[in-house]
């Protein structure tokens, strides 16, 4: 027997088979559509499930870890499509579909009709900036439609107490998601802008797969977003995630908590404030009496200088300086008198006969009446005369010129 | 002035400021300015009393338009 008509082994050949299918870029990166039976998860946490058409079915699996990765689980019945390539499982002679993406049918379409609605919404002019709507900074009144059942309500509820508890939160519960969500949400949304005045309504729904928030991207549910008297805020699904009714509302925030958070002051500052303008109001009375007070001082100053004491203190001090020029001036005459005196005392003194006589001057005097004989023509000859010396007096009598002249010539 | 009770916290809060604001600029008569301190004592407590009583409402409408307390 030659070689090649040699058996294999089935180990042999399976492994062969194995081969060729993946050898084979087909096989290798394929999409497959059809509808899942036989679900179940085993507790490793891989899927076994069976995706068939009519004619013909094929087994699957799907790993632990590409799961955790998906958005959808199979369920049996439902229609999936199916990303994944082929292997052999050699030890029940198996080929099977290792899934590496799954995906409800039509899903693939989602994209599409988003981007679709999207730029025909835009064309509107829906999402146009100057549509968007302000709402009060404080929000007593706050419009939520999400479920009442959903997270996405409660988490709402924790913040809004939180942060802002001053508000009134009016539900308007609707399915989130679904066929029937759209005109649930639309007329959640009529609703609170035909009954109430709320100053803001929040939009709402928690994490999901792209199916699960399919609603936000409906039409009618876009349109009544647009159409609502009242501002809406958006809050859907992460903070990766952006539905139509994000572009079309007022705001978006990219979780229900976040939008609680958007639309509400937070308490804490408020009472912060309040307490830093009663300080404030303190601080300023304080500054303001203190201001008033130095006023009061200034002025009582003021007053004490304009008091009757201080212009009697002036008018005496005045009084003490006239006083002190008067004594001055006083004294000043007395020197100069006094200056005088001596002046004249001096010339007394040098008038003083006797000081006349001292310097070898006589005074003469009749000797018969005493009187004085100041001229040649006071006494005439033989006439007694008194000669007042300095130490004593002469006694002479008066001659004629010529006897006198006799005694002049024997004389010289 | 008008009585305090029944303003908003906002309205009383804005009155606050302008009270502060008021007796800042300082051109009121002693008399006036304690007047207005007083106000805005009245104002602050007010304000905290509105802050410290809060408690979120929590309602749902139905149908009809009939809000009822969910809570």
């Amino acid at each position: 027997m030659s070689e090649l008509a040699k058996p294999k082994s089935v180990s042999e050949l399976t492994r062969y088979i194995n081969y060729i299918l993946t050898q084979d870029p087909v096989l290798q990166d394929v999409w497959v559509v059809g509808e899942a039976s036989n679900v179940r998860q085993v507790s490793s946490g891989h899927w076994y499930f069976t995706i068939k058409d009519k004619d013909a079915q094929m087994r699957c699996v799907m790993w632990r870890t590409t799961a955790q990765r998906q958005s959808t689980t199979p369920k049996d019945g439902v229609a999936l499509e199916l990303f994944g390539k082929i292997a052999v499982y050699a030890p029940q002679g198996d080929y099977q579909l290792i899934v590496e993406y799954i995906r409800p049918v039509g899903v693939g379409d989602l994209y599409q009709q988003f981007e679709r609605l999207k730029a025909k919404l835009a064309s509107e002019g829906l999402f146009d900036a100057d549509r968007k709507r302000t709402y009060p900074a404080y929000p007593y009144t706050i419009g939520v439609v999400t479920s009442a059942t959903g997270a996405a309500f409660q988490d709402v509820l924790n913040v809004l107490s939180k942060r802002f508890p001053l508000a009134h939160v009016i539900l308007s519960n609707t399915l989130v998601q679904g066929d029937d969500a759209p005109p649930q949400i639309v007329r959640a949304i009529e609703r609170l802008n035909e009954h109430t005045d709320c100053d803001v309504i929040l939009v709402c729904r928690g994490g999901g797969s792209i199916e699960d928030l399919w609603a936000f991207n409906d039409e009618r549910v876009a349109r009544a977003v647009a159409d609502s008297k009242i501002p809406i805020v958006t809050g859907v699904g992460h903070e990766t995630d952006f539905t139509i009714v994000d572009f079309v509302s007022d705001e978006r925030a990219p979780t229900p908590s976040a939008g609680a958070e958007r639309i509400t002051p937070d308490i804490v500052v408020m009472r912060e404030t309040v307490d830093d303008y009663d300080a404030l109001l303190y601080s300023t009375m304080d500054d303001l009496l203190e201001e008033k007070q130095k006023g009061l001082e200034a002025l009582h100053r003021r007053l004490m200088m304009a008091s009757p004491t201080v212009t009697i203190r002036n008018q005496q001090q005045r009084l003490d300086n006239l006083l002190l020029r008067a004594e001055k001036a006083v004294n000043n005459r007395l020197i100069l008198l006094k200056e005088r005196l001596i002046a004249k005392n001096a010339a007394l003194v040098s008038a003083n006969p006797d000081a006349i006589l001292a310097r070898g001057y006589a005074i003469v005097i009749k000797s018969g009446d005493g009187s004085r004989v100041t001229s040649e023509l006071d006494a005439t000859a033989g006439e007694g005369i008194t000669l007042r010396l300095k130490d004593g007096e002469l006694y002479a009598r008066v001659e004629d010129k010529d006897t006198h002249g006799r005694y002049k010539r024997t004389l010289f | 002035m008008d009585d305090i009770n029944g303003l908003s916290f906002e309205n009383a809060f804005a009155e606050l400021e302008r009270v502060v604001a008021e007796l800042e600029g300082g051109r009121l008569s002693l008399e006036e300015s304690v007047r207005l301190f007083e106000r805005g004592r009245k104002l602050s407590a007010y304000c905290q009393a509105i802050l410290e009583k809060a408690n979120l409402r929590v309602s749902e409408i139905n149908d009809d338009g009939d809000v009822r307390p969910l809570r």
